[in-house]
């Protein structure tokens, strides 16, 4: 199936010189959630906002289901909803009245009963006549999201959505997230917590310093870039790694109590019963053992600082 | 469907309620204004003054003192209508809309222009108990407020992107066009000018939207109606033209 959204060598320099954007290409896949990770200031609001058209592009182009962003911004943006990271509100109007207005601005006929639809799975609805003004800013940020839904989007952009937020609006919008997929919505959310993407996104991009590194399928990337440690707790502490242990990726910790063996998780063969036949062979005991794999906050780590070395 | 109507409408019932909310304060400005000006003008200086070209002085100020309340509540309602987004960020939302400039334009002039002929019109009921006002062209009257409502909400809504902040938004009405609303003519006809201010005046746009004003009650003006009817329209294009340049290059809405 053809990508919802295309983007073809998009960058962008703002008017002080700052280059935001290198030239970048992506594709996003229909229904998918694709989770834009990367470290504060490295784009991803500068990206969101040039989809959306608050920034305008300084090169390339951007195409939502085959229209161009810049020349049919009306089938464009009927399509899209947008919930910036900063808390925007009107904060005279009413939850109902600035919900009902989005949808208008976006060229929707009046449907109050889809409004109360769109409210009430934000658990809004009884705030529906409060002004906004009067409400706590985690219930400003579901009105955020009601207004971004109002006129039904195909395709909804989630700048940093959970910054900031408690635990169960966090939860509540995993789950609000979950549910409009399963509608068939296309999300493209930012985050910080990388835990987020691991839980929800399907796939990943990581972007730093405006420069797209990687977009990949979560599972793909965990496994090809993830690597499994494991850890013995040696019954008697070593002073050195034995030199017969040296085709084996080890490292000697806590003082010599633990031992630590980095293998790749993809890899056919991990190597870990003949080192487990060596160890015995030379008398090593141990009490335990435990095996961990790395998280995605461990490659995105590795990824990001791999690049600020350069 | 190539005009988003729902857009526009969901603008202009936005700012409609903006000023709905400050509908008593809105609307008791314009008449006590209006009462005072009739006291110190009309009682003690208009019995001195008694009349203007035939025009008893006390009817001849009414065009000019609604002119003056269609500047400034042009001005100010335009300019905040479209400051305020600005100001607190929910212009992201009026950006990503599918929403042309002239939709987005005709929403929020169109409220503002709403308000501010409401006002002269209000204006020119609280006269009508103090004065007798008869208008000799009631059509042209009409065509005139609408076309001078519109310009200046225009000229207000390009204050209201320009302006940094909200004390750029009072610069413009209070050091220009509020002067050069006194100086022309406003509340005495130009002619009774000594010269050079006479032809110095001539330089004063308002002069022209003035006058031409004060032709739809009276049948008479300072200067010929068609030239006030082209300065007024040229005027209108002007800002029509700088609307225009505003959302082709995003100045000061998109970076
Ligand atoms: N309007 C702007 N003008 C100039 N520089 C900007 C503007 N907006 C963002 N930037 C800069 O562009 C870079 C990318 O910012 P942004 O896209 O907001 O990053 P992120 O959302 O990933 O934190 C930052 O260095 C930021 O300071
Ligand atoms: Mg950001």
């Amino acid at each position: 199936m053809a990508p919802v959204i295309s983007i073809r060598g998009l960058s962008k320099t703002y008017a002080s010189g700052l280059q935001a954007l290198k030239p970048l290409d992506l594709d996003i896949e229909r229904g998918e959630i694709f989770a834009l990770l990367g470290p504060n200031g490295a784009g991803k609001t500068t990206m969101i906002s040039i989809v959306c058209g608050l920034v305008t592009p300084s090169a390339g182009t951007v195409t939502v289901d085959g229209h161009d962003i810049l020349r049919d911004y009306r089938q464009v943006r009927r399509k899209i909803g947008l919930v910036p990271q900063e808390l925007h509100t009107d904060q005279f109007e009413s939850v109902f009245a600035t919900t009902m207005f989005s949808r208008g601005l976006f060229g929707c006929p009046r449907d109050p009963s889809y409004v109360e639809k769109v409210l009430r799975d934000l658990s809004l609805w009884d705030k529906r006549g409060a002004k906004i003004r009067e409400l706590s800013g985690g219930m400003k940020r579901r009105v955020m999201i009601a207004k971004a839904l109002a006129h039904e989007p195909e395709v909804l952009f989630l700048d940093e959505p959970t910054a900031g937020v408690d635990v169960e609006l966090r939860r509540d919008m995993w789950e609000l997230v979950r549910r409009l997929r399963e509608r068939g919505v296309t999300i493209i959310l930012t985050t910080h917590y990388i835990e987020e993407a691991e839980e929800m996104a399907d796939r990943v991009g990581v972007i730093n310093r405006g420069e797209l590194i990687l977009a990949e399928e979560k599972n793909a990337l965990m496994a090809k870039l993830g690597k499994k440690e494991l850890t013995l707790q040696l019954a008697e502490p070593l002073a050195a790694i034995p030199p017969e242990l040296s085709e084996w990726n080890l490292a000697l910790n806590q003082d010599g109590h633990e031992l630590q063996y980095i293998f790749d998780a993809k890899a056919d063969r991990t190597g870990i019963p003949s080192l487990l036949a060596r160890l015995r062979d030379h008398g090593i005991a141990f009490k335990d053992l435990n095996t961990r794999q790395s998280s995605l906050e461990d490659i995105f780590v590795s990824l990001v600082s791999d690049r600020r070395g350069e | 469907m190539n005009f988003n109507a729902q857009g526009v409408w969901a603008i202009y019932r936005f700012e409609m309620h903006r000023f709905m909310r400050t509908l008593w304060t809105g609307l008791a400005v314009p008449v006590i204004t209006t009462s005072l000006y009739f006291i110190v003008f009309g009682a003690a200086i208009g019995s001195r003054m008694t009349e203007i070209g035939g025009v008893p002085y006390g009817s001849f100020i009414v065009p000019g003192l609604m002119m003056l309340s269609m500047f400034t509540e042009s001005i100010f309602n335009a300019s905040f209508g479209i400051h305020m987004p600005r100001f607190t960020g929910t212009i992201y939302e009026l950006l990503s809309a599918p929403l042309s400039p002239l939709e987005i334009v005709l929403g929020y002039v169109g409220a503002a222009a709403t308000k501010s002929i409401t006002v002269a019109l209000v204006i020119l009921a609280t006269a009508n108990l103090f004065v007798d006002v008869t208008i000799a062209h009631p059509l042209p009257m009409i065509l005139f407020l609408v076309l001078i409502a519109a310009t200046f909400c225009l000229f207000g809504f390009i204050i209201g992107i320009w302006a940094k902040g909200f004390e750029q938004l009072q610069v413009i009405p209070l050091l220009i066009v509020t002067p050069l609303t006194f100086l022309g003519g406003a509340f005495y006809s130009i002619d009774m000018l000594p010269e050079p201010w006479r032809t110095a005046t001539l330089f004063n746009p308002v002069v022209y939207l003035i006058s031409g004003f004060r032709w739809t009650f009276f049948g008479t003006s300072d200067v010929g109606v068609w030239i006030s009817l082209t300065a007024t329209f040229g005027f209108f294009l002007l800002c029509l033209v700088i609307v225009g340049w505003i959302f082709r290059t995003g100045y000061r809405l998109k970076s």
